[in-house]
């Protein structure tokens, strides 16, 4: 059983879903530990696919948004696909103005996250 | 700017800790929900606060326990007024990469600078850049 206090993880074979306990991601410790354990998913548990689920977080900082995009240079260096889910409003702008939005593939919903990898919850 | 009658402010020191970093964004955070930031603007005085102090916590003074981040809030429900001031050696802000260019895109700094000078009505720093002034009207209508 892996410890994780960042996120909670479901998997259905080989895509993991991710949703993060924290309602704003700004606590430096908290960020790091999102990282690593994001991270873990590909380095320790070998996963490839992964959907990153926002509902509920009301906030996050540009430190978070690096994580993130490590995350998914990680997942692309295994040939695997990043994709997030359930952003507010307020966080798809942030991804809008940085133009992050042409790094990752932002889907409204998790159903629609699932679809986009095939599969259904 | 128009020089309001302030409803709150804060002029205070901090140490250079995200802990006390932290405290103090929740006092502002607080005093602006008060006098009725809501919504987008609230979101964009809470990512330039957070951005800001951070950087001059960790970057400017590099969290060290013989400097200090001087601070100074005004509130009232139309502007919002932040001055932060570190003890580092300041930077550039405008050497600092476009992370909205392809090229950079996928690279790690430049990103809270960014956001913030997008979010806030009014940004200025000062020559040697330790130092920057942040300012939110509220939009009218």
């Amino acid at each position: 059983m892996i410890d994780r206090r960042r996120m909670v993880v479901a998997r259905i074979g080989e895509l993991a879903i991710v949703r993060f306990t924290d309602k704003k991601i700004v606590d430096s410790a908290n960020i790091e530990e999102m990282g690593d354990e994001m991270f873990s998913l590909v380095d320790k548990e070998h996963i490839k696919h992964v959907l990153l689920n926002f509902h509920g977080v009301e906030f996050l900082s540009s430190a978070a948004l690096n994580k993130l995009i490590l995350m998914d240079k990680k997942i692309k260096a295994v040939g695997g696909i990043l994709r997030i889910c359930e952003l507010t409003e307020d966080i798809l702008q942030v991804f809008i103005i940085t133009r992050l939005n042409r790094v990752f593939d932002i889907r409204k919903t998790e159903a629609e996250g699932l679809k986009a990898f095939g599969a259904s919850s | 700017m128009v020089e309001a009658t302030w409803g709150w402010n804060l002029h205070k020191e901090i140490p250079s800790s995200k802990d006390a970093a932290h405290e103090v964004i929740e006092h502002l955070l607080r005093a602006a929900s008060d006098a009725g930031w809501e919504g987008r603007d609230f979101f964009h005085i809470q990512m330039a606060i957070e951005e800001a102090l951070v950087n001059a916590v960790t970057h400017g003074n590099k969290e060290s326990p013989d400097k200090v981040v001087e601070l100074e809030f005004k509130v009232t429900a139309e502007t919002v007024f932040m001055r932060i001031k570190d003890q580092g050696a300041g930077f550039c802000p405008d050497k600092l990469p476009d992370p909205r260019d392809d090229d950079h895109l996928e690279c790690t700094n430049g990103r809270g600078v960014m956001l913030i000078r997008e979010m806030m009505t009014q940004v200025q720093y000062n020559d040697i850049g330790n130092e920057v002034i942040m300012v939110k009207q509220r939009k009218k209508g």
